[in-house]
């Protein structure tokens, strides 16, 4: 296989231009308003990412994803404000709490299938949410929670520490974090987990036939992109300062699953493509009155008529042409 | 024991809505397996439907509400030609996710059309009654009456009909009817021309009573589903009895413990149903 080499070689190439472009952003945009748009975006990214691990891979379309955000958004929030936690150790209470709850809800809705998972995950949404709002004595309720100061700076031996102040230090934090979500679940998509993953998916009674733990194999991929969701909440609510029930809304999830269709279901750099180009296109179009939601159930509806694969189906597909009529 | 009556009483004219929109949603979940998920937001078009035509043209509420119905028939139909039908072969999750898209652009359309403010309906039919220490307004008993109007017709015209035998046979063995000479298309679009038409008629009798606005769809749409879960798909007396039975328990428990948990309450159900039996209370599998 001379060519899969070549284009596995040329596609670790793309891979490390892309790093490098990535760490090297802040060193030549100054703009705050730009670094916002990407910090925005790496952590809509990794959202998506880890909703792409249970969607995407497992076949389970799970609409609480933006509950999970917002419960780790509203872990952290009420962590830092009301019990004085340091960031760090809020982080990861955050995210054992959201991955508890999700354990919790995961337990009973994963033994439904298909459409009822997907209704059963969706009012699991709502009644969060509604918690959300009507707990004022806990989040405040539709006041919000507001000034959550920004994560704590990270000692270093003589004197000296990491800061979190300026807006490349965020924008570094929240790469970092993408990468780490990219790199697991690429390793486990790539591994034999990654594998029983997409067996599940394929066929679940088949699955089980040749000895894997179908329901076990769901719980974990859902236990693993519930951590994801809470980090990500986690790193919303520590660089915007404020968080609103709005944060859990079902809206949240849907947008999240526009992200991960437009992007490519079920492909490692789709739900990346989609969180970037939405999320830029619809803070650039800010001032303009575009209704962005209508456009994005146009897109929705489209995409799931025309472009099954999304962006990176359509890709491959006339990449696959392109080839077969280059080699005639 | 008056609040407990009137408690009811509020609660059968919910359970009427509901019946309304968890019937149209059985038909099109049950017979032709198409998660509609955007039902509630044409349940919410009905309503700014009836809305514009009784205030812009000034008709009167029966005119309104007939119109309201037809139009939102057709929509039905072209969401069905449009949309569904080239879903038709594929998996329901497919239909699912086009459905969320449809929301999307009905519920965020109507916002940028109307705005966010709830619209009053002009008040009709508000003369009182008081029976047994309690009030009534002449609308909730309009509603009662109206719903189960429709739901008679209804049974005779799927019972009776040829047409409505078409349905019921599709709905039994989609293949088998095709091989019997039944254009299951044109079932489709007669089972979606019907299931909005009711959702647009719940919509247009509790306009009047709550307000209109865009995102009146979204609980609905959840409680519908929570119904026919319940009640078992495709069945209609499940739907029916299932519709009242949600409207009292959610009057009664807002009536004696509290309104802002009303939809924990009955997705909890949802939830909690669907832990222990996975394929709903009647499901087959």
């Amino acid at each position: 296989m001379p060519t899969m080499a070549k284009l596995y070689s040329t596609r670790r190439l793309l891979c490390l231009l892309l790093i490098i472009f990535s760490l090297t952003i802040p060193l030549y945009v100054n703009s705050r308003f730009y670094l916002h748009i990407l910090i925005i975006c790496c952590i809509w990214a990794m959202a998506a990412t880890s909703m792409n691990l249970i969607m995407g891979y497992t076949g389970q379309v799970n609409l609480a994803h933006g509950a999970f955000f917002g419960i780790g958004a509203y872990s952290a929030g009420l962590l830092i404000l009301k019990l004085g936690f340091n960031f760090w150790p809020a982080l990861i209470l955050a995210c054992a709490i959201t991955v508890f709850l999700g354990f919790l809800i995961g337990l009973p809705a994963l033994r439904t299938k298909g459409s009822y998972f997907a209704i059963g995950t969706m009012c699991f949404n709502v009644i969060v949410t509604v918690i959300i709002d009507s707990w004022e004595d806990l989040t405040g309720g539709a006041r919000g929670l507001l000034g959550i100061p920004r994560p704590a700076p990270i000692p270093l031996p003589f004197g000296k520490e990491i800061t979190f102040t300026s807006m490349a230090s965020n924008y570094y934090l929240v790469l970092f974090s993408l990468f780490i979500t990219i790199l697991v679940v690429y390793r486990i998509v790539h591994s034999m987990m990654g594998r029983t993953f997409i067996a599940v998916r394929g066929n679940e009674e088949l699955a089980e036939s040749i000895g894997i733990h179908a329901m076990r194999s769901k719980l974990l991929s859902f236990l693993i992109s519930t951590f994801f969701a809470g980090w990500a909440g986690v790193l919303y609510a520590t660089y915007i300062g404020f968080l609103s029930p709005e944060i859990s809304d079902y809206h949240v999830t849907f947008e999240l699953l526009t992200y991960c269709l437009i992007g490519g279901l079920g492909t490692m750099i789709g739900p990346l493509i989609g969180a970037f180009i939405l999320t830029i296109s619809s803070e650039l179009l800010h001032g303009i009155a575009v209704p962005r939601l209508v456009a994005y159930g146009f897109l929705l509806v489209i995409i799931m008529i025309f472009l099954r694969g999304g962006i990176v189906g359509g890709v491959r597909g006339l990449w696959l042409s392109f080839t077969r009529w280059g080699g005639r | 024991m008056s609040l407990f009556i009137q408690q009811v009483m509020n609660g059968i004219m919910l359970g009427s809505v509901y019946s309304l929109v968890a019937l149209g949603l059985t038909l099109e979940y049950g017979i032709l397996h198409i998660p509609n998920f955007a039902h509630g937001a044409l349940y919410m078009v009905g309503a700014y439907f009836a809305f514009l035509l009784a205030t812009t043209l000034g008709l009167n509420f029966w005119l309104a509400m007939i119109i309201a119905m037809i139009s939102l028939a057709l929509i039905g139909v072209l969401v069905e030609r449009l949309v569904y039908r080239p879903l038709m072969l594929e998996s329901p999750l497919s239909s699912f996710i086009a459905a969320i898209g449809l929301i999307f652009i009905f519920v965020d359309g109507a916002l940028n059309i109307f705005g966010p403010d709830f619209k009053r309906f002009p008040p009709t039919h508000t003369q009182v009654f008081h029976i047994l220490g309690t009030t009534i307004t002449f609308q909730r008993i309009i509603i009662v009456a109206v719903t189960v109007a429709l739901i008679v017709l209804l049974h005779f015209f799927i019972k009776k009909t040829t047409m409505g035998a078409t349905i019921e046979a599709t709905a039994q063995d989609r293949e088998g009817a095709q091989l019997m000479g039944i254009n299951v298309k044109r079932v489709r679009m007669m089972v979606f021309a019907l299931g909005t038409a009711l959702a647009a008629a719940a919509a247009a009798l509790i306009a009047p009573i709550h307000l209109v606005h865009p995102g009146m769809g979204g609980p609905v749409i959840l409680k519908a589903f929570v119904i026919i879960i319940l009640g078992g798909m495709g069945s209609t007396p499940g739907a029916i009895i299932g519709g009242f039975m949600l409207g009292v328990v959610e009057s009664l428990s807002g009536g004696y413990i509290s309104t802002s948990y009303n939809e924990v309450f009955s997705f909890g159900v949802l939830v909690a149903v669907l832990a222990i039996r996975p394929t709903g209370l009647f499901g087959a599998r």
